[in-house]
């Protein structure tokens, strides 16, 4: 049912873009297709039993992620498509989204793309804080970096001035948390249904952002402005004691620096958001430095230092008050692409941390097998999203094949 | 009075000759050999990298790069991966500079993320092959400070001494073909010690718009790793009329979707 709801509102943008391309497709010249298919093989193990009832402890999982691309017109209109599936132990994990599905036009100094499509602002490393346009899809990675397809109007133009990037969102996405056999929950498992919206008109809110972006010399700035729908909902405890969930309207500025100095990356992003319920201030800042090719065969090592501050009230999807990241990306610059970034989050105010490791490496021309390691160690008990994942310290490997 | 007149002339021939130092004449060279290629405006190649182990096993890579030429500043380039599959997407976009480091952006496509690059590794290799960063960017004459050596069979060889000191070269022998366009033939490379790393050989050189010659095989040799990297460039367009607009960080995460 939940398929068949997204389903219709997929098909207005299908419905939309066949609009374009057929129009597109009248000055067209040469056509170049282009088809992909990542088959992906996923095993995640939790070595402890979990905390909550129904847990599980050993997730195989298999993910499918085919892609397609039609260019014409010199590359400069293009139609974009890339879905996904994934099969897995939790039924809230096992989903699929349209992560991208759009027509892109560009001419000159402005560039239009309208569909479904991701978009990633920001710098640093340990939290991407200004990144707002698309919801995160929280049940395919820990660390947030996967998102779901957003539907959007993009109108980018390129001036002397920076360029200006205006969107237009007119649908809400809401979050999926994982099922009670997952992990990484919370005790009550969070039904994304019974999570309501502010706005009366819920998921079809007409929502709206705007980003000026520009570098000069070293700098690289990035200034954006959202007004709509969060994407993180906030959890209220009403009178009697329920929990009462919801996305609220917010507004929220963000600002992101990078200044690249011989082998220094200075990093800040910052933002207010501000709705009826809540305000908040949040900010990363920090430096990443690379030592390269020190062994005089590519060998790259990278050190970065960040640190973390947020607010807000503890009700929020957030461990990150105050805290410092420390991590290495090392990167072997050989023919299979072997790199490797260790790093932990320490909480400055109670002995909570977490350290990750993530390694990847190509196997011959065709395949990609990855490890990821996430550890939870010495949860302070008053943490109040960190306390539930004590228990799910995990390994993922995963091996993927493109054809 | 004659003969002196007469020596005074011969005398000045000769100090006029002997005026053109060894290093006048390889920077002269250097810039004719610049002055040859002006006017490209933009171009784009198809780029088939074969990385070829001490054990002679290979790996391929393919790249479509366009560039961008500039007069008042370094040329900017784009570089799009194509295979492998699991790069695919992957693209740089370099600002060159004749003067300071260069300006460098990375988009990675699964994340659709543009990150500004620091530039300052060049010395380290380019995805795994035996071509150096800096071998690969924008040659630009400001970039190194020169020394004619020798003349041999209508090469000019001279050697350039980079001026940045993250350079991994202390010099390169560079065989310019004064007969052809100031191409050049190939470049041997000296490490930090002074000892021979690599060569590179251009070859099956062919000439576009009746002014370009562009080498469609490069081919480097490590003398220490004896690994072997070949690039093979097909489709060279002059025509593809380039502007400013194709080497920004739109163009960049649009060329790598």
């Amino acid at each position: 049912m939940k398929i068949l709801k997204s389903s219709y509102h997929i098909f207005i943008f299908l419905f939309l873009l066949t609009q374009f391309s057929s129009y597109a497709q009248e000055e067209d010249n040469t056509l170049v297709h282009e088809f992909e298919l990542e088959l992906e093989a996923e095993y995640r193990y939790f070595p402890n039993q979990g905390a909550f009832e129904g847990q599980k402890d050993h997730f195989p999982s298999i993910a499918i992620q085919p892609e397609y691309s039609l260019q014409w017109n010199d590359g400069y209109e293009s139609i974009n498509a890339t879905g996904f599936f994934r099969l897995d132990q939790d039924d809230n994990r096992t989903h699929w989204d349209i992560r991208e599905l759009y027509y892109q036009k560009a001419k000159n100094n402005w560039e239009l793309s309208i569909g479904l499509k991701k978009i990633f602002w920001g710098v640093t490393e340990s939290n991407h804080l200004v990144d707002i346009i698309n919801q995160t899809d929280a049940v395919e990675s820990f660390d947030g970096e996967d998102k779901l397809g957003q539907p959007m109007i993009q109108y980018t133009l390129s001036t002397n001035y920076g360029n200006f990037d205006i969107f237009y969102l007119p649908y809400h996405r809401k979050r999926v948390f994982p099922g009670e056999k997952g992990r990484l929950r919370f005790p009550l498992v969070i039904d994304e249904d019974a999570i309501n919206y502010e706005s009366s008109a819920k998921e079809w809110r007409q929502d709206f952002a705007i980003r000026w972006s520009h570098f000069f010399g070293a700098f690289d700035i990035g200034l954006s402005h959202f007004y709509g729908n969060g994407r993180e909902p906030l959890f209220a405890f009403d009178t009697s004691g329920n929990i009462n969930a919801f996305y609220p309207v917010i507004n929220q500025t963000g600002l992101d620096l990078q200044v690249t100095h011989n082998a220094f990356l200075w990093k800040f992003e910052s933002i207010y958001r501000s709705s009826e319920a809540q305000d908040f201030f949040a900010l990363v800042a920090g430096l990443e430095y690379t030592f390269s090719n020190i062994n005089g065969n590519g060998l790259d090592i990278g050190v970065l230092g960040e640190y973390l501050y947020d607010d807000r009230d503890e009700l929020a999807l957030n461990a990150l008050q105050n805290d410092i990241f420390f991590g290495s990306r090392i990167a072997l610059n050989d023919t299979q692409d072997t790199s490797i970034l260790i790093g932990g989050i320490a909480d400055l105010e109670s002995s909570s941390k977490i350290f990750s490791i993530e390694g990847s490496r190509r196997l011959g021309n065709s395949w990609k097998v990855e490890l990821e390691g996430r550890f939870f160690s010495n949860i302070d008990n008053s943490e109040f999203i960190l306390s539930n994942f004590r228990e799910d310290t995990f390994l993922r490997l995963s091996i993927s094949k493109f054809f | 009075m004659k003969k002196t007149i007469i020596t005074v002339v011969a005398l000045s021939i000769i100090g006029f000759a002997n005026a053109q130092t060894p290093e006048q004449r390889g920077l002269d060279i250097a810039k004719a050999a610049e002055k040859a290629d002006l006017g490209f405006n933009s171009s784009s190649v198809q780029l088939k990298m074969t990385l070829k182990n001490k054990n002679g096993q290979t790996s391929e890579r393919s790249l479509t790069t366009r560039t961008l030429e500039l007069t008042e500043d370094g040329d900017k380039s784009l570089i799009v991966f194509n295979s492998p599959k699991d790069v695919k997407g992957t693209s740089t976009l370099t600002f060159t500079h004749k003067v300071g480091s260069d300006d460098q952006w990375l988009y990675l496509p699964s994340i659709k993320r543009v990150k500004r690059i620091s530039s300052n590794n060049k010395s380290g290799p380019f995805v795994g092959s035996e071509f150096a960063y800096e071998d690969l960017s924008s040659q630009e004459v400001e970039k190194y400070s020169y020394k004619f050596l020798e003349e041999k069979n209508g090469l000019l060889i001279v050697e350039q001494d980079p001026v940045d000191p993250k350079s991994g070269y202390t010099r390169r022998l560079v065989s310019y073909n004064k007969n052809k366009g100031y191409r050049i033939e190939k470049v041997e490379f000296y490490d930090r010690k002074n000892a021979l790393l690599k060569t590179l050989t251009y070859s099956d050189y062919k000439l576009y718009k009746n002014k370009f010659w562009r080498a469609s095989v490069f081919n480097m040799v490590n003398h220490q790793s004896n690994k072997e990297t070949r690039l093979e460039f097909k489709d060279y367009n002059f025509d593809v009329n380039l502007t400013d607009d194709d080497f920004s960080q739109v163009a960049l995460k649009r060329a790598g979707n």
